[in-house]
């Protein structure tokens, strides 16, 4: 409805409209803030469970007490872990202690405030160091899967959709059925074994040429391309039976035209917000996919750099990073669909 | 019901039948290496063929799915114990209950990738099948605690409730005698579904060498050892007929649970 109709007394006046922008970024902002404090305090409680000491697991069984005091020292395991601790003592007695601000806890907190995220235990380097070497690798990556999934989806979800109750779309539906169950780690070591063992064209794993990446981006993005096939599809058929559908076929535009511009503009209104939900999933389905190529990025830290050799402080550094990407990509898309979609930005 | 839900139901059955019959379908010692005959192609001795170490596939995949169902079954069954507690709770008393609860954990927890956060618990707790399913749980109970929530939302305003609230039921037997059965129905959908995800999230994490520890015949940890590029060019099967067996189990629990959600909402299924 155009502003003829309704009067500017009946909208909300311009501040009230800015104080409820302000007041929905600020909770949005917070509740950001929010996820992320609860993400890091579990993974950093997580880290104090772990049977055993992480000075020990690193420097082996061999390694002298002094050394050993010396590894606390430096990685701040000798500080107590967190507000309260209930350690024995000398005695072996069990003591509750407050330590107030004077913990582990709060350190690490401090840091990242610092944009310090600890040492790793392993090789001694700065664990923000280790991150920024290999997050460029999980974004292409991620990139690289959504392009093919956007690319495969787009073209069968809108042949399926225009052929609907065909043999095609039948076909092309059972095809996105078996894209969406077969899990990364089936579909990456047959595509390796056609592509790399049998027809020797490309190389199995690792990342040096260019043509590396088309293996794990397909197996990373096959998933994401069937769910969006079936969305493309849907929403193809619903736009079909809108009426400018109807005044755009009445005024001569050839059915190319109709589906090309009209439909598939507003059809892929909900398949962006799918997207970008999806962007998240990706990047949590890229820790499988690089362990699978040997995909140097930050899954491939995770798994075999930081649980694989015990390195607590890359695994927190490496759980904190993905996780925060994982949201923005999240608000992100949100922000995007808003804008996309007049219709609920007014509501 | 359509055809893609009984074929998932017959898939369910066989798998169910395998798993509880496991000892006397498998045809060799699941354990039970033999280096003279690794890589052999599938024969009437080994159906399935042999893998790097000469076990028998077959009675492997047959193992496998005891596993699998088992680490479905008891994940589903605690998580949607738990969510749905803690979903009529917040549907229920509403307040700050629900704003702690639907605000502030449903949020976290959607905010942030559970198979992330699953493989972090793992990571510290060690490796191992009862640690798998308390992580599993821990990242599986917000889906039913969603859904039993805004079923009591909706269903305790009905006039059944408000009758049985005037006639002096307490909170505990009108949740449970009143809700709860009028909630089932998208609670089974949600059952279904979650049994898919489990198989994959126990699959997933034991190909990563943090699930399953190895010489257990788990369809991960096989993969994981298939996928080595010695055993790939030997023996392919030994990837291939793990990985069908994921997949058929993940259809079969998916089909299931689109099957169940369309005929119980008539307005999909009219469409």
């Amino acid at each position: 409805m155009s502003d003829k109709f309704f009067p500017v007394i009946c909208r909300p006046s311009p501040v009230t409209a800015l104080m409820r922008k302000l007041f929905d970024v600020a909770r949005r902002g917070a509740l950001l803030l929010l996820v992320v404090w609860t993400v890091v305090s579990l993974v950093t409680l997580l880290i104090e469970l772990v049977p055993g000491d992480p000075a020990v697991a690193t420097l082996g069984e061999q390694a002298t007490a002094e050394q050993i005091e010396q590894f606390r020292e430096r990685h701040g395991l000798n500080r107590p872990a967190f507000f309260v601790t209930y350690a024995r003592d000398e005695q072996g007695e069990r003591h509750l202690r407050w330590h107030g601000a004077d913990n582990r806890y709060v350190d690490y907190w401090r840091g990242i405030l610092h944009g310090d995220m600890g040492t790793s235990f392993r090789t001694d380097r700065p664990v923000l160091e280790l991150i920024t070497q290999r997050y460029p690798a999980t974004i292409e990556l991620a990139i690289a899967a959504l392009i093919v999934a956007v690319a495969i989806a787009v073209p069968l979800g809108v042949v399926a959709g225009t052929h609907r109750g065909t043999w095609l779309d039948n076909l092309l539906s059972v095809v996105a059925l078996i894209g969406i169950s077969l899990p990364g780690f089936v579909l990456g070591p047959m595509l390796i074994y056609i592509f790399a063992v049998r027809l020797g064209w490309l190389a199995p794993s690792g990342r040096f040429e260019p043509s590396d990446i088309m293996l794990p981006a397909v197996t990373l993005g096959a998933a994401l391309s069937a769910l969006l096939t079936r969305m493309v599809r849907s929403s193809v058929i619903e736009e079909l039976n809108e009426d400018y559908v109807r005044t755009a076929r009445a005024k001569g535009l050839s059915e190319r035209t109709v589906v090309y511009k009209h439909v598939l503009k507003n059809g892929l209104i909900p398949v962006v917000t799918i997207l970008g939900l999806q962007l998240g999933v990706l990047l949590a389905g890229a820790i499988v996919t690089e362990k699978i190529f040997n995909w140097p990025g930050l899954g491939l830290l995770l798994i075999d750099d930081g649980i694989g050799k015990r390195d607590y402080r890359l695994v927190q550094g490496c759980v904190l990073v993905i996780s925060i990407t994982y949201i923005l990509a999240n608000t992100l898309t949100d922000t995007l669909y808003r804008r996309l979609d007049p219709r609920i930005r007014v509501s | 019901m359509n055809r893609l839900a009984i074929f998932g139901l017959v898939v369910v059955v066989l798998l169910v039948v395998v798993a509880l019959f496991a000892p006397l379908i498998a045809t060799h010692d699941v354990g039970a290496t033999d280096l003279t005959h690794r890589f052999l192609p599938p024969s009437a001795e080994h159906l399935f063929g042999t893998d790097a170490t000469g076990r028998d596939i077959f009675s492997r995949v047959v193992f496998g799915a005891r596993i699998s169902l088992r680490v479905g079954l008891v994940v589903v069954v605690v998580s949607s114990i738990v969510g749905i507690i803690i979903g009529a709770l917040a549907g229920y008393y509403g307040g700050w209950i629900d704003r702690l609860i639907s605000g502030y954990l449903f949020n976290v927890f959607l905010a942030f990738p559970g198979l992330l956060l699953a493989i972090a618990m793992v990571a510290f707790l060690g490796a191992g099948l009862n640690k798998l399913i308390f992580a599993l749980c821990v990242i599986g109970w917000v889906g039913y605690a969603r859904v039993m929530r805004g079923q009591v939302l909706k269903v305790r305003e009905y006039d059944f409730v408000q009758a049985a609230r005037a006639l002096g039921a307490n909170d505990l037997r009108i949740l449970f005698r009143h809700i709860l059965p009028n909630a089932i129905q998208p609670l089974i959908v949600q059952a279904s579904l979650g049994m898919a995800g489990a198989v994959l999230s126990e699959a997933t994490l034991s190909f990563l060498g943090l699930g399953v520890p190895p010489p257990a015949p788990s369809w991960g940890v096989m993969l994981e050892e298939g996928r080595d590029l010695s055993t790939l060019s030997a023996a392919p099967h030994a990837l291939i007929i793990p990985g069908i067996a994921i997949a058929l189990t993940v259809l079969a629990f998916n089909f299931i649970g689109d099957g169940l959600r369309e005929y119980l909402d008539p307005r999909q299924r009219a469409r």
